[in-house]
Order: C-alpha cells, then sequence, then structure tokens
C-alpha cells in the first residue's frame, strides 16, 4: 500500500545555503511519526516544504509525494486543493495563526464550509452554525458559544490553540502535521492539548506528523521518530528504541538531556 | 543569612485586577530558590518587585534586614549591586547596537564600580565559557544559547550577591538548556539564585527550594526534594502530572 | 564533546563591506556643493551683485552660465544658492530634529493620557500643509527673511518628526534590553542615550536626509511666492521664479538652479541611504 506522505531525498536550498539535505522518510494513513530538531534543523521547513508553502526563496528538489500527489516543482493552484483535505497544519504561536479582525466562529467556519463544499454540500448558515459549536465543543473548549462570539485576543493561549486544532480538523485532513503545537503554552495546559491531539487523531484514524524539539513531549504521541540535525536525519526508529539505545551522538545527547531533567524531577539524579 | 525578605506583599493595578495576594517568601544566601506558576500566577510581577521597577501596593520588602525604597537613588545603586537578572528572551535581551564589550560593561559603568573594567568584563566572559573575542561583536553573531551566556556575563560582572532568572531558559533548546542550566549550576556556588520558571525539571535541577505560585498566591513552599516526592496542595500534584517524561 | 561546540562562536563570516556605491555618489554630490558654498564665503568668481555683463547673456567662457536679467553672474548667484540651500536645509532639519525628538520622547514616555493628547495635537499639525504652516509663520515674522523661513520649516517638519520618534521609541521601550539596562542601574536619561537615541537613529535618519530636500525644495517654493530673500542673497527657488518670465529667450535660467536643486536632494538621499547603511552592525562581521 502507497504511504499517505512520501519524503524522498528532498533538499531545500536558498542561494548558497543548503537548510535541508536528502532527507527521506514516509508515513502511512493512521500513523504517526514525530520530527525531532533544535534551531536550524529545518524541521519547520520540511513540514512547510511538505504543504507545499515554502518562501519562493527557498528551492526544493527531491520528490515529495502527498497523496498520491507530487507537491515538489507542482504549480500552486494543483497544490491548493491537497491542503485542507489532504493535509492541514497546526501551528505554534496560536495568536498569529489566528486572523485578530475576525471572531473565532467566523475562522472555524472558514475551513469547514470549504470542506463541505468538497464533499458537495451547502449547509445553511444555521447548520454552519450548529458545526461549528460541535467542533468547538470537541477540542473540550468550555462554552462554545462564547468562544465563538470572541475575538482570538480575549480567549486563552490554550483556548486558541485548542481553536486552531478545530480549524485543523474541520479540514477533515488525512495529514495534520503539529509543527511545536504546544511549546508556547503552560505545562498543564500542554498536557491538556496534548491528550486532546492524541484523542482526536485516533478517533478520527489520521495521520499524524508531530514536530517537536521535546524528547518526552513528542514521545507521549508518536510511534516513530526521526531526528533532524542541521537538515540531516541522522537516527530514525521506533521511539522506544531510539529513546533507550540512540546510536548517533546527537540523538545521545538530546536523550541525556532528557533524561537528566526527568531524574532531577525523580530525585534520582 | 536572610538576603530577601518578602513579608505579606501584595500588588493590584486597581482594585478589581489584583496580581499578587499577601505573598511571603524568604530567600537565605546560598540557598537557590525557585518560583514555580504558570501564566497568570503572578511570578512576573514578583519578580518585577523584587527588581525593584514596580513598588507593593501593600506589604514589604527588604534586603539584607534594609527595606527597599526605590525613590531612593542612592539606595537603589547599592540594591542593584547586589541583585541582577537574566531575562527570557535572548532576542530581545541585548541592545543590537552595541558591541557585546559595551553589553557586559554598563552595570559597571551606571553603578559606579571603580576598577579596571577590562579584565572585569574578560573575567565574565570566562566565567560564562565565551571567548575573549566575543567582547568585539555584536549580539546578531552569536546564536541564541550564546547570547544568553552573554546576558549571564552582564549580570554577573558587577558579581552581584543575588541573581534572578526570569525563565532564562525556556526559550532554548534541549541541548543548549542543559548547557546553561549546568552553567547556573556552576555560578550558585558563588552566587544565591532565584529562578523563576513553568518547568518543574529545570527547577528541580537548580533549586534546593522551591515556591508554586497559583494565581497570585503562595500554595506550597519549602524544600524541593520534599515537595516534589510528596506534593500536598492539589495544583503542585497537578502540575507535577503534567511534565511529560520520557518513556521509562 | 560532539562536533557542535556551542561555546565558540560563529565563525567569521566573509567580510561584506557596508561601504556602498550610494554613499560615494552620494558624498560626492554633497560634496561639491558643499565645498561651493565654503567657497563662497571667500571668494566668487564675480561680485554678486555688480553688473557683470550684458543683460541675459548666453553661457560664454566669461561666464560659465551667462547672466541674468541685471547682468549679475548666474555662476555665481547659483553658488551663493548653495550655501543658501544647505543653510535651510540643515536648519531646517535641525530645528526639527530637537523640536521633535524632545516632544516626540516625553510623548513615548508620558502616562496614558498625556499621551494621547499629544498624538491627537501632532496629527493635527501634520494634517496642515507644510507650507501653509510656512507661510503663517513668515507672515507673523514680519517680512520675509531667509531665517524666519528656515524657522517656519523646521516647526512645520517637527511634527512629523516627533510621531515617528514617539512610534519607535515605545516600539523599542517594549523590549527586555531596556529593563536589563534600568536593572543594571541606568538612569532613565542613560536609557535614552545609550539604547533609545541609538536605535531609533537609522530610521530617523533616512527621515532627516528626505526632509533636507523636502525643506530646500519647500524653501525654493516659498522663494518662487516671493517670500524668499532677493538676489544677490537669492535661494534658487528666488531664481526659478525669476527666470519665469525669460524661460524660453533663456532656458538656462531655470535650467541651472533646477539641476543645481536636484543634485543636491538627490546626493542627500544618497548619503543618508550610505550612512545609515555604515552605521549598521548587522550589515557586517566584525574582524
Amino acid at each position: 500500500m502507497t504511504p499517505l506522505l512520501s519524503v524522498d531525498g528532498l533538499t531545500l536550498k536558498t542561494g548558497e545555503k543548503t537548510l535541508v539535505s536528502d532527507l527521506s522518510f514516509s508515513l502511512g494513513a493512521g500513523e504517526r511519526m514525530g520530527l525531532i530538531g533544535e534551531s536550524g534543523s529545518g524541521k519547520s521547513l520540511t513540514a512547510m516544504a511538505v504543504t507545499g508553502l515554502l518562501p519562493k526563496s527557498i528551492v526544493p528538489t527531491g520528490s515529495i509525494m502527498l497523496d498520491g500527489q507530487q507537491v515538489v516543482g507542482t504549480p500552486e493552484r494543483a497544490l491548493n486543493g491537497l491542503r485542507g483535505s489532504s493535509v492541514a497544519v497546526v501551528f505554534q504561536e496560536p495568536l498569529t495563526a489566528l486572523d485578530p479582525l475576525m471572531k473565532i466562529g467566523r475562522q472555524v467556519a472558514g475551513p469547514l464550509a470549504r470542506r463541505l463544499a468538497r464533499e458537495g454540500r451547502s449547509p445553511s448558515r444555521r447548520e454552519m452554525e450548529r458545526d461549528v459549536l460541535q467542533f468547538l465543543d470537541h477540542v473540550a473548549l468550555p462554552q462554545p458559544e462564547r468562544i465563538a462570539n470572541s475575538y482570538p485576543h480575549e480567549i486563552s493561549g490554550g483556548q486558541r490553540q485548542r481553536v486552531a486544532i478545530a480549524m485543523a480538523l474541520a479540514c477533515r485532513p488525512k495529514l495534520l502535521i503539529a509543527d511545536e503545537p504546544t511549546t508556547a503554552l503552560d505545562v498543564t495546559t500542554q498536557a491538556e492539548i496534548l491528550k486532546l491531539l492524541d484523542g482526536l487523531v485516533r478517533e478520527l484514524g489520521m495521520a499524524l506528523l508531530f514536530i517537536s524539539h521535546d524528547l518526552p513531549v513528542v514521545a507521549t504521541v508518536v510511534d516513530r521518530v526521526t531526528v533532524l540535525r542541521n537538515g540531516r536525519a541522522v537516527e530514525e526508529g521506533p521511539v522506544r528504541t531510539v529513546f533507550d539505545q540512540p546510536r548517533h551522538d546527537y540523538t545521545k545527547t538530546l536523550v541525556d538531556a532528557a533524561r537528566a531533567f526527568d531524574n532531577a524531577l525523580e530525585g534520582t539524579a | 543569612m536572610t538576603l530577601i525578605d518578602m513579608r505579606d506583599v501584595s500588588f493590584g493595578y486597581s482594585r478589581q485586577r489584583q496580581v499578587l495576594h499577601g505573598v511571603s517568601l524568604t530567600v537565605r544566601k546560598g540557598v537557590s530558590v525557585g518560583l514555580v506558576g504558570e501564566s497568570g500566577s503572578g511570578k512576573t510581577t514578583l519578580l518585577r518587585l523584587l527588581l525593584g521597577l514596580a513598588r507593593p501596593t501593600s506589604g514589604s520588602i527588604s534586603f539584607d534586614g534594609e527595606k527597599l525604597d526605590i525613590s531612593s537613588r542612592g539606595f537603589m545603586r547599592g540594591y542593584r549591586r547586589s541583585v541582577q537578572a537574566v531575562f527570557q528572551d535572548p532576542y530581545s535581551s541585548l541592545d543590537p547596537r552595541q558591541k557585546v564589550r559595551d553589553i557586559i560593561c554598563e552595570p559597571l559603568q551606571s553603578l559606579r564600580i571603580p576598577g579596571f573594567h577590562g579584565e572585569a568584563v574578560a573575567a565574565a566572559l570566562d566565567a560564562v565559557g565565551l571567548p575573549a573575542d566575543a567582547a568585539n561583536r555584536y549580539p546578531h553573531e552569536f546564536s541564541g544559547g550564546q547570547r544568553q551566556r552573554i546576558a549571564i556575563a552582564r549580570a554577573i560582572v558587577a558579581r552581584p550577591q543575588l541573581v534572578l532568572a526570569d525563565e532564562a531558559v525556556s526559550a532554548l533548546d534541549l541541548s543548549t538548556r542543559i548547557r546553561i542550566v549546568e552553567l547556573f549550576k556552576r555560578l550558585s556556588q558563588t552566587m544565591t539564585l532565584v529562578f523563576v520558571s513553568h518547568d518543574l525539571g529545570v527547577v528541580a535541577s537548580l533549586c534546593e527550594e522551591i515556591v508554586i505560585l497559583e494565581r497570585g498566591q503562595i500554595v506550597e513552599s519549602g524544600n524541593t526534594r520534599a515537595i516534589l516526592d510528596a506534593p500536598k496542595h492539589p495544583y503542585t500534584q497537578k502540575l507535577l502530572q503534567s511534565v511529560p517524561r520520557m518513556p521509562a | 564533546m560532539t562536533a557542535m561546540d556551542e561555546t565558540t562562536p560563529l565563525p567569521a563570516a566573509p567580510r561584506r563591506s557596508r561601504w556602498s556605491l550610494a554613499l560615494t555618489v552620494g558624498l560626492i554630490l554633497v560634496g561639491i556643493h558643499v565645498a561651493v558654498a565654503l567657497l563662497t564665503l571667500f571668494w566668487t568668481p564675480y561680485d554678486p551683485s555688480a553688473t557683470a555683463g550684458g543683460r541675459l547673456e548666453p553661457p560664454s567662457l566669461a561666464h560659465w552660465v551667462g547672466t541674468d536679467r541685471l547682468g549679475r553672474d548666474f555662476f555665481t548667484l547659483i553658488m551663493i544658492g548653495s550655501r543658501i540651500a544647505l543653510t535651510v536645509g540643515a536648519g531646517a532639519v535641525a530645528i526639527g530634529a530637537v523640536i521633535g525628538v524632545t516632544i516626540g520622547l516625553l510623548a513615548a514616555f508620558a502616562t496614558r493620557l498625556l499621551d494621547d493628547a499629544l498624538a491627537a495635537t501632532l496629527d493635527i499639525l501634520i494634517a496642515f500643509p507644510v507650507l501653509l504652516l510656512a507661510m503663517l509663520v513668515v507672515a507673523a515674522s514680519e517680512g520675509a527673511s531667509l531665517w524666519s523661513a528656515i524657522l517656519a520649516l523646521g516647526i512645520a517638519m517637527s511634527a512629523i518628526v516627533a510621531r515617528l520618534t514617539r512610534i519607535l521609541a515605545k516600539r523599542i521601550l517594549q523590549n527586555d534590553y531596556i529593563t536589563a539596562s534600568r536593572t543594571s542601574g541606568t538612569s532613565w536619561p542613560g536609557v535614552v542615550v545609550r539604547h533609545v537615541l541609538p536605535n531609533i537613529w537609522p530610521t530617523l535618519s533616512v527621515n532627516f536626509a528626505l526632509q533636507f530636500g523636502i525643506a530646500v525644495i519647500a524653501e525654493s517654493s516659498l522663494s518662487y511666492l516671493g517670500l524668499g530673500a532677493p538676489p544677490p542673497n537669492a535661494s534658487w527657488g528666488r531664481l526659478l521664479q525669476e527666470a519665469q518670465g525669460t524661460v524660453y529667450t533663456a532656458p538656462i535660467g531655470a535650467i541651472a538652479p533646477g539641476i543645481a536643486l536636484v543634485t543636491l536632494v538627490i546626493g542627500v538621499n544618497l548619503l543618508a541611504d550610505g550612512l545609515r547603511d555604515i552605521g549598521d552592525p548587522t550589515r557586517r562581521v566584525s574582524r
């Protein structure tokens, strides 16, 4: 069975600099993979490349097959159809991912309407409103009516991120890309959002590409990981294997650091 | 020896917007303290009060026995020689138009500290693990972790007794984070550290004592190990449970 | 440990010079005008008020740009125009800068209420056409003179400078390095001098350069309307006004001051761009 996402020899260059070098990985439907990397590793750029949203200055070479469609070198119009139906993204900073001048309800309705149109349905306004409230409720937002009627700056960071997730889910994508979705959130909020993501992804049978530099966070939501460093994949495999027996030095450094903090917490330092 | 003594401190922007409610805490010399709280806990305000950037609406703050008098130039000069800070965002805490040397030198100049400043700057750079030639460069030439080292160098150059760190490693990558935490560990041998963070793992690595803040009040405080092993307050428990762990 | 040793600074990027073509050209153009202006303080080819030749003579070896309608050497008048233009530009910008930056900084530090009031006042002032404002000031100062024009233009321009300063300063003040400066023991005036001014300077300097050009042209307009000083202390604008009547028979009378005006304004703008780039640390790596 062909994988949902197949990245083959992806290289991203801008001018003389190579940002990502010969990256290959694949993800089947319903599978969950983590992309671990620190700043400069190229992890976010990879996510942008997969959705065809790279800035013009960055030139991709290689192949990205998403849901049977080649992304590299494909004109914008063809790619537009992919976004939303095949792939949706949740970003790190919920405040900038939402339009500050539009009420939440309207923003969630946007991708929802597009998806429904795709399915050949054009519901009435009342039906749309009801669907929007259902989505807001599904992401465990309290008082969905109040939230739908609010502007982004009127709700908390955690709530904004839930809205962003709701918008991504409203597209019913086959692949959900989450780029550092909880990094900007408080610890307790983070735990809730991770649980939410985990549950929803399982429930809707979506594939998940989770990008983060935080090892324990990644471990809670994915089954496999690829470790990126300076644009190259240095290690990959099942989460437990990579974390218990890291082969590459860099992975060892990261795992040691994460365990050091864990040990401090447990008192086994 | 008590360095900081906060008694029943409250702070609010108005009657309705109270940020801190009757907070009392003590910082003893040589005993590093972690201030743990999430957004809305009031930890930022607490830090600002400790830095003399704002006045409490009620209660008192004393340093080394003397009450904090923000309006007194002379007092603040002495206070700032003893209490310095490191901030969260390495990209916002360094003036992009200044050379590293001038950045680190500022406390020495503003606090009128005598002596040869060049030497002090070099010593500070060395203490944070940066090469001497970094002094001639500009902030944009350094990575996030290196910038944070520069910020730490600025904080320690006047040899303060107390260093307040406000989420000083939160913006850093994992591998950089652990290195900077190790740096703080080394520095805490000669200086007292008050580390504000939402990250329990970091605080557990650095601080002997811990203070947990929720919505402007202290819900639990005491020895770090004791509290982490047996948290009493439900919020502390929730915090502890929320920290993602590496798979066993 | 690993090759990724975080404690050494990044290797120096290939050194990119901060010098630019703009700077060179700007320096040359402005340099010429400044040199000419300074020269006129000691010497001019002809006595500017004396009748040196016939009226409206075309360019010749004796008179490079010909003579004006009273027979005065035109080249001499153009040279003097350089001095006047530089004085007007520098003077107006200086006055506008001093008043504007001061008010702008005050607004940036002011309490909400005061700041709102100041911002509103500035917006009203900016809405006034510069020229109109200048004319009012000149009229109020009883008669046209160079300095009343400079003062008028300076005041008119200060509003824009103030608003720009206010916005820039406010943005700068949000940075952590301002807080860090305060906790390092620096007083507020110290913070302004050490951190605020240097960081708002790049944007302000470009603004000043633009305003230099505007001031010179505005003064020319004032002169053109007859509100400027008459020859021999005439500015290019006044010369342009006098050339109106004879523009078909002796076009050089309008072309020459025009060229002089354009070269100075372009030169100043290029120079400002070049200087701003030179002062920007992020455009090169040290050593």
